[in-house]
């Protein structure tokens, strides 16, 4: 009999999530983990647990969302209350800016489109400058207004890495850093991985490796596209606090720091920063806020996101290997009370997901559109 | 408890720290006046509001936050002293600067 | 100054100022950055400045510096002072902010000769006012003619201690006390590289004559020392250790107004890191330095690192390797051809072994004691974050394997200093905790910006 009943390669956010929810159902785990050095997105991470403006091209995945945000304060509760950790977790309600006439039409029709998609339940308004202001006295004149969904928050995505990582040590699960893997074989009944720990076997397996999906997902019959999207992002010196919610550009941490974000390019594997890029994102956070105009940089950064051809999850198990699943997909931090909850029932069997059935990759097959 | 030993330049510039005056001499650190004017702190950290002086004086421990001419947490050991420079205890996170 | 240089040199200290100077006088388009005021670096600090019985005080070794300075400042290289260099990739990159403007230069090639800091000394209490670095005092003494009065203690080990204790001497400067940590083994260790360090007699000597003078003068010398504490309630108030072993073993407790640490100094290796340089583990200097070879070449074609920022070396030391360097960057541009490198090599070669012979036995004798490498759980490793030994342990044992995994979980490292006071402890508190070799541990990776700069000057770069 094999030693556990899953192998979560991946120790990131969702590969975390998957293998605490499943530990929590009792199931013996092992999470197989890259090093101090690879290339991690829940490193990158800015920390919003996010709503709108997700799923406009994909009915399903702004369900999905919706449904993650409001399990977010039970799940945030329950690995506190198991850890210790808190996550500094706020359902805050979140404003995205427009900055011009035609940033606010678009806007508005993403936003219906959204609200339409799942039946009225994501809720949200469009404020003008001066209700913009009266919750954000800084924010600046260039401000047109701005999409405020109460269903939005933020969190600490290091916090909520490191609470997840506890709650795998209090439910048994056992994490192996520093893991290379060679080959992976399907058995009869069950896998075995060829890591730099020795070969490892399990009933099943996840693959929650981000950018390694694609070769791993190789491996076992599936595949599983893959795209690299840099994000450069901002932290400054801690401030006195005066922002209490979360805009998709610019928040206020607990610690009172200020996160700045964000920018998309298309560089391959390389997680450092350009000066363009940190001078465009800075830019535009003094727009929005010009007292930032005097606050101190203290550190900025670049992190890959995953990222698949029409941006929304991969939920899929291999046909060809079945037992073998992959779970692909940014907003690792949104995405996490799904993940650690119905995902990973659905992973074990004990749930029928109409829901995530429909992010399997099929949707990529050509022949099938 | 720190001391001058010679001068090695009659200039002065008066500084404003924490309100109070003072002489001291032209050319120096803010971090350096601010050991010889004999203040026991610089700073009350933002984390657990613990006091701290100057550290390295070379411009790597940032232990030696200020607020200089209304700007807040600036490295004292990187300023030089300037005539009439008010300088303030830096008391955990920084103000928020003053909308233009 | 120019939007691109054949040749950037970064830092003014010893290394830069021969590297820029040399680079100059063989032809070389070259700018010399640099984010103080005057030319020196922190070894010549002010030196072209220093008048009157200070100099006295400092030293001749001091004023050797002067001379560097004068040779640059008649050169034909272009001097960028007060500019912080805030931004360099390992596309060269270089941002510089002078004067709140930020701005991009380009080069060609590049010379990184950022040198030193001093290692952390994490001890209990080492965060209270009245504690600080014998560099701090070092630089105090040359930049204000500064120095403490009261009750003064210097504690650590390393030739800066002694050297800085013989200039307070001289400067009329009371020391009650100097506390030793250097482990009673090290001397032994040190044997070996005796005979080699005869052959730059004139280090030891130095060393000899600062013992000298802090006989003559009846200073208390406390050696191999344990359990080094600096205790006080809002401040220091007393510096608390153990000398002797088992049952001889006694407690001291020294009332101080101030403590001084040191336990050696360390590469700066931001910049090198920056740019995109490979480092190797020094297991003799426990410290990370550059791969380089003899003409300071990095593992980045474009990129030459002179001086204690790819290893320690000392101050003159730095100034050869800075014009081995000059030389060989002259070279590459085609301003000279292999035999003439070769030819005005030669020399300089022949007086950088001279001067690096001193190394191993001093490298040996004050390696740090592993109880400041490896502080108790409640001592704060992350000053600025405020984190102590303990939290990084636990970490550790959670499953991080380096520093930036134990930075995200922990916020070491996160605050403004970047890490430069908590990454070498990190990493072995780290190695220590999990078994691994240090060099597998690793070390943060570096972020920008390297100094301060605020959005609005980041912004309109």
């Amino acid at each position: 009999m094999a030693e556990y009943d899953y192998i979560i390669v991946g120790g990131g956010l969702v590969g975390s999530s998957i293998a605490y929810g499943l530990a929590r159902q009792k199931h013996r785990v092992a999470v197989l983990d890259g090093g101090d050095r690879s290339f991690r997105a829940s490193r990158g991470n800015f920390g919003l647990v996010w709503v709108q403006g997700k799923g406009a091209n994909f009915a399903p995945y702004a369900r999905l969302t919706g449904r993650a945000a409001d399990l977010w304060p039970q799940f945030t509760e329950q690995l506190t209350g198991e850890t210790g950790v808190g996550t500094d977790y706020q359902r805050s309600g979140g404003m995205h800016f427009c900055l011009d006439e035609q940033e606010w039409e678009e806007r508005v029709e993403e936003m219906e489109t959204i609200r339409a998609h799942t039946g009225d339940a994501f809720d949200y308004e469009m404020l003008n400058h001066d209700q913009v202001k009266q919750q954000i006295p800084q924010i600046s004149d260039r401000v047109l207004g701005a999409s405020y969904s109460a269903q939005d928050g933020h969190v600490n995505p290091l916090y909520l890495l490191q609470a997840l990582q506890q709650g795998m040590d209090h439910h048994g699960v056992r994490y192996l850093p520093n893991q290379v893997i060679d080959k992976i074989e399907a058995r009869q009944g069950g896998f075995r991985v060829h890591a730099s720990e020795g070969v490892i076997a399990a009933g099943k397996i996840v693959l929650c490796a981000g950018l390694g999906n694609r070769p791993l997902g190789e491996m076992l019959g599936m595949d599983i596209p893959v795209v690299v999207d840099r994000g450069q992002i901002m932290i400054t010196e801690r401030l006195q606090p005066f922002l209490n919610l979360p805009t998709l550009h610019v928040r206020q941490t607990a610690e009172g720091t200020v996160q700045i974000g964000y920018s998309h390019e298309d560089v391959g594997l390389d997680d450092g920063t350009s000066p363009t890029e940190l001078i465009k994102i800075a830019h535009r956070a003094v727009t929005m806020f010009p007292l930032l105009q005097r606050v101190q940089l203290v550190r900025a950064w670049g992190a890959l996101r995953i990222m698949t051809p029409d941006g929304n999850p991969i939920y899929q198990q291999s046909t060809q290997c079945p037992g073998a699943f992959t779970v692909t997909c940014h907003s690792g931090v949104t995405l996490a009370a799904m993940h650690a909850g119905p995902v990973a029932e659905w992973i074990a069997g004990s749930l029928e997901q109409d829901l995530i059935n429909k992010f399997s990759t099929d949707r990529f097959d050509v022949s099938q559109n | 408890m720190f001391r001058r030993i010679e001068d090695i330049g009659s200039d002065t510039v008066t500084l404003w720290i924490d309100k109070r005056e003072f002489q001291v001499p032209a050319g120096i650190s803010v971090a350096a006046a601010v050991l010889l004017c004999g203040f026991d702190k610089v700073r009350d950290t933002p984390v657990s509001g613990s006091p701290r002086l100057p550290y390295c004086m070379m411009g790597i421990c940032f232990d030696c936050l200020m607020c200089i001419d209304g700007v807040p947490n600036q490295q004292a050991c990187q300023v030089e002293v300037r005539h009439n420079m008010t300088i303030d205890y830096q008391r955990g996170a920084a103000e928020l600067p003053q909308q233009e | 100054m120019k939007q691109h240089y054949e040749l950037l040199v970064i830092g003014a200290g010893p290394a830069g100022l021969a590297a820029a100077t040399d680079a100059a006088r063989l032809g070389v388009d070259v700018a010399l950055v640099d984010e103080q005021k005057f030319p020196g670096g922190q070894i010549y600090r002010n030196v072209s400045r220093a008048r009157g019985q200070l100099i006295n005080y400092l030293g001749k070794d001091y004023m050797r510096g002067k001379q560097l300075v004068v040779e640059f400042l008649q050169s034909a290289a272009d001097y960028i002072d007060n500019a912080s260099l805030w931004y360099l990739d390992d596309r060269l990159e270089a941002g510089l902010l002078i004067d709140g403007a930020s701005r991009f230069i380009s080069c060609d090639q590049m010379i990184l000769a950022s040198g030193a800091q001093e290692r952390p000394m994490p001890l209990p209490g080492w965060h209270k006012p009245g504690v600080m670095t014998a560099g701090a005092g070092q630089i105090l003494l040359k930049s204000a003619a500064v120095v403490p009065q009261g009750k003064l203690v210097l504690a650590g080990s390393g030739p800066l201690l002694l050297l800085l204790a013989a200039q307070y001497l001289r400067a009329g400067v009371a020391i009650e006390a100097i506390v030793d940590t250097t482990p009673a083994s090290r001397l032994i260790g040190a044997l070996p590289g005796l005979p080699r360090a005869l052959g730059a007699i004139d280090y030891l000597l130095k060393g000899l004559s600062y013992m000298h003078a802090i006989r003559k003068a009846r200073i208390p010398v406390y050696k191999h020392v344990d359990d080094l504490r600096a205790e006080g309630d809002e401040r220091l108030e007393a510096v608390c250790f153990s000398v002797g072993r088992g049952n001889a073993a006694s407690e001291m407790r020294i009332a101080a107004d101030t403590l001084m640490l040191h336990q050696g100094v360390i590469p700066n290796t931001r910049l090198p890191l920056a740019a995109g340089c490979d480092l190797a583990w020094d297991q003799q200097q426990q410290s990370w330095k550059v791969s380089r070879d003899d003409w300071g070449q990095s593992s980045v074609d474009q990129v030459m690192v002179a001086g204690d920022c790819g290893g320690i070396v000392g101050a003159r030391a730095a100034e050869l390797q800075g014009r081995l360097c000059a030389l060989q960057v002259a070279c590459k541009l085609n301003k000279l051809d292999q035999d003439q490198r070769d030819r005005a090599a030669t020399p300089i070669s022949k007086f950088l072994n001279r001067h690096l012979a001193i190394r191993p036995f001093i490298d040996a004798l004050y390696a740090p004691a592993p109880a400041y490498q490896l502080p108790a759980d409640d001592t704060l490793v992350c000053r600025c974050e405020e984190i102590s030994a303990g939290e990084i342990r636990a970490a550790a044992r959670l499953g991080c394997v380096g520093p930036n995994q134990a930075k995200a979980f922990t916020r070491c490292g996160m605050g403004p200093c970047q890490g430069c006071l908590c990454g070498s402890t990190v990493a072995t508190l780290i190695a220590d905790e999990t078994g691994a070799a240090i060099e597998d541990v690793g070390y943060f990776k570096v972020r920008p910006p390297l100094k301060p700069i605020t959005l609005g000057e980041l912004s309109s770069s």
